[in-house]
């Protein structure tokens, strides 16, 4: 609840920040959200476009999320998504399987791809106590000059040196009846996909004993070792699952919203995934939340800028100064806790008894 | 293969410098005790800051004095967003990383941001950067005047003599053995009578001048151009301090490894005894060779004690 409360804070100073920029560009800041909100929601259409922007932040979200319980910060999901993607790209270029197949094995490979890209620090931490954060950067410049040459190398598209070949119609994660639906929105199955992966991560920390393991390690690894968990093989598989995470987040990202994988790129999202968990408290259902927020104002600053003369950087901003808010989340704590002494204080008139449990 | 050298030896010098300035930022930071991710946000401040003023001031004023302006800027912008940074981590104890994840989130999109309100393109080019220049008389000894001595940029001479001054500064004065002592003990520097509050301000600060002084140079010298990043070398100056062990000559050493490595990795495909080995292996070198340097120096690791850690003064 309280950590609701300070996300929805964060949240609203992040817009009236964004609202001051447009301000400060001389742009009407009511105009430039109502642009930007019905740019997001307008129709049935941009709403599935929206849900399909939120998709790979959902995975990316989780996939941070999970890792940061275990007291882990993994920054390299963006390496993780570009292997998970490129794995599974290589699948739906070579194999002809039955679609229910191929899809099935196109996420496998999107898991192993990811899953061992995170591997690599995991194990790193555990056996030589590298920090994550560096060993998974150096992970996202491998993984960026890896699909660089390995993308035109096998995978070369027909016109463009920079993308992969595109998938065909039935190798993608994209349906017709949800297309239809969706009335030719991006959307595709990667979403629900990404709803089921909720669902399981927010079992597996909440009710599993390995999620419990992990949740101790996180909280104070000494103390998880003292009481005789095995806190390396923890640390390993809570990278594993994060990796793995991130590189469906690649699937869904690079056979599910586009068809072809471009070259060059580290994907935005590994990095906003950071962000999303932040906001989400690294609940899984937070991370839901917050990664349909990123999707809104993602899929709405393109038609605001399209409509008014607002740079489409403004939704990086917006999130920015959200995450800002979140980190120094004491600050916003204090004036809460403030806010409730002055309001049990003037309680304190009436009778002596102080409402102590409420927090 | 002796020319190959000689040519490729200036240019990677001149990759080298924004990397080492950066990294020295870094190390001042997380020698007093803050864990300081955010340098590729800073140094994108310094590279976008020095851009605005250059492209801003190159049609009133000439000559190379625009140019330092431009540095100038880029420090004072770069040490005035570390601020965020500082009173995060110190003030509100807030976790470093993240504090230092939202400044790198927050340098990339406002800084686009504008940038393609300014210009519309979101890029702000300069037409005059400084030009190289050999070094009168040290350029005529051989062998080292070639590789050293020739194509250098003044900003090349005035970071070294930084590094040199920094070295000087931590290891030998007061305030670099209290900076020092606030990243190892910070409950023992309080207790001597130091104030652990103001020197990691300081710390953090000094790594937001440096880093924009890094992306500044980055721009004035090869780039010409600022596009809205610093392709990841905020985090590779981040890589540098660690592979360097925290110290300044480490630093050096590291980043001129870094330097060369993509250096050649770059210039590859157009030198015929090179153009053999795969490019994908002289690209990912770098990281991999990181990667092992970080698994045998993790036995050994110099890291300041407190790096990371809020500073609470009742703790034991």
């Amino acid at each position: 609840m309280r950590n609701t409360i300070v996300s929805l804070i964060s949240i609203i100073l992040g817009l009236i920040a964004g609202g001051l920029l447009m301000l400060f560009i001389g742009a009407s800041p009511i105009e430039g959200y109502t642009y930007l909100f019905q740019g997001a929601l307008k129709n049935i259409s941009r709403i599935g476009d929206t849900l399909a922007t939120a998709t790979p932040l959902i995975f990316t979200g989780l996939a941070v999320a999970f890792a940061f319980r275990t007291g882990l910060f993994n920054i390299g999901a963006a390496g993780q998504m570009l292997i998970g993607g490129l794995a599974a790209t290589a699948v739906g270029l070579t194999f002809d399987l039955a679609r229910p197949i191929l899809i099935l094995v196109m996420l496998l490979a999107g898991i192993v791809g990811g899953g061992l890209w995170a591997f690599i620090p995991g194990y790193f931490k555990a056996r030589f106590n590298v920090h994550e954060v560096v060993s998974t950067i150096m992970m996202n410049w491998i993984a960026y000059w890896t699909v660089y040459y390995v993308v035109p190398g096998y995978f070369k598209g027909e016109f463009l040196e920079t993308e992969s070949r595109k998938l065909a119609e039935g190798s993608t994660l994209r349906t017709p009846w949800l297309t239809e639906m969706f009335q030719g929105s991006y959307i595709n199955l990667g979403l629900f996909f990404a709803v089921i992966a909720v669902i399981i991560i927010a079992f597996i920390i909440n009710k599993t004993t390995l999620g419990f393991e992990l949740k101790a390690v996180g909280f104070n690894r000494h103390a998880a070792e003292y009481a005789g968990m095995k806190v390396n093989r923890n640390i390993i598989l809570s990278m594993l699952i994060s990796g793995a995470l991130a590189g469906l987040g690649g699937v869904a990202l690079y056979t599910g919203n586009a068809s072809s994988m471009q070259i060059g790129i580290l994907p935005s999202q590994g990095y906003d995934g950071i962000a999303v968990a932040l906001l989400g408290a690294n609940s899984p259902v937070g991370v839901f939340f917050a990664a349909l927020l990123f999707g809104i104002l993602y899929s709405g600053t393109g038609f605001m800028n399209a409509m008014i003369e607002i740079p489409p950087e403004l939704a990086n901003t917006i999130i920015a100064i959200i995450i800002y808010f979140a980190a120094t989340s004491v600050m916003i704590h204090r004036l809460l806790n403030k806010f409730r002494k002055t309001r049990s204080n003037a309680n304190d008139v009436d009778g002596p008894v102080g409402k102590k449990g409420e927090a | 293969m002796w020319t190959i050298i000689e040519q490729i030896f200036p240019y990677a010098i001149v990759f080298t410098i924004p990397l080492l300035i950066t990294a020295l930022g870094g190390l001042f930071s997380e020698r007093s005790g803050i864990v300081n991710i955010g340098l590729e946000g800073l140094m994108i401040s310094g590279a976008f800051a020095s851009a605005l003023t250059v492209n801003f001031l190159q049609d009133s004023m000439s000559g190379s004095a625009v140019l330092w302006i431009g540095l100038l800027v880029a420090v004072i912008v770069g040490m005035l967003f570390s601020l965020l940074h500082a009173f995060a981590s110190i003030n509100l104890s807030a976790d470093q990383v993240i504090s230092g994840t939202a400044i790198n989130m927050i340098a990339m999109a406002l800084t686009v941001f504008l940038a393609r309100n300014i210009t519309g393109s979101g890029n702000i080019r300069i037409t005059n950067g400084f030009t190289p220049f050999d070094v009168p008389i040290l350029s005529q000894i051989p062998i080292i005047g070639d590789l050293l001595f020739t194509k250098t940029y003044a900003t090349t001479w005035f970071i070294l003599v930084v590094l040199l001054v920094s070295a000087f500064i931590l290891n030998k004065t007061k305030f670099g053995l209290r900076l020092k002592s606030c990243g190892e003990f910070p409950q023992a520097a309080q207790a001597a009578g130091i104030n652990v509050v103001r020197i990691r301000y300081i710390g953090v600060m000094i790594s937001g001048a440096l880093s924009g002084l890094g992306g500044a140079i980055i721009i004035l010298t090869y780039a010409g151009e600022f596009t809205g990043s610093v392709s990841g070398l905020g985090f590779l100056a981040l890589a540098s301090l660690i592979f360097g062990q925290w110290r300044p000559l480490g630093i050096l050493g590291a980043t001129l490894f870094f330097g060369f490595a993509s250096t050649i990795a770059n210039v590859s495909q157009v030198i015929p005894e090179l153009a053999v080995i795969p490019p994908i292996i002289l690209k990912i070198f770098p990281y991999v060779v990181t990667l092992i340097a970080l698994v045998i120096f993790s036995k050994s690791s110099q890291a300041p004690k407190a790096a990371g850690e809020p500073f609470d003064p009742g703790k034991r």
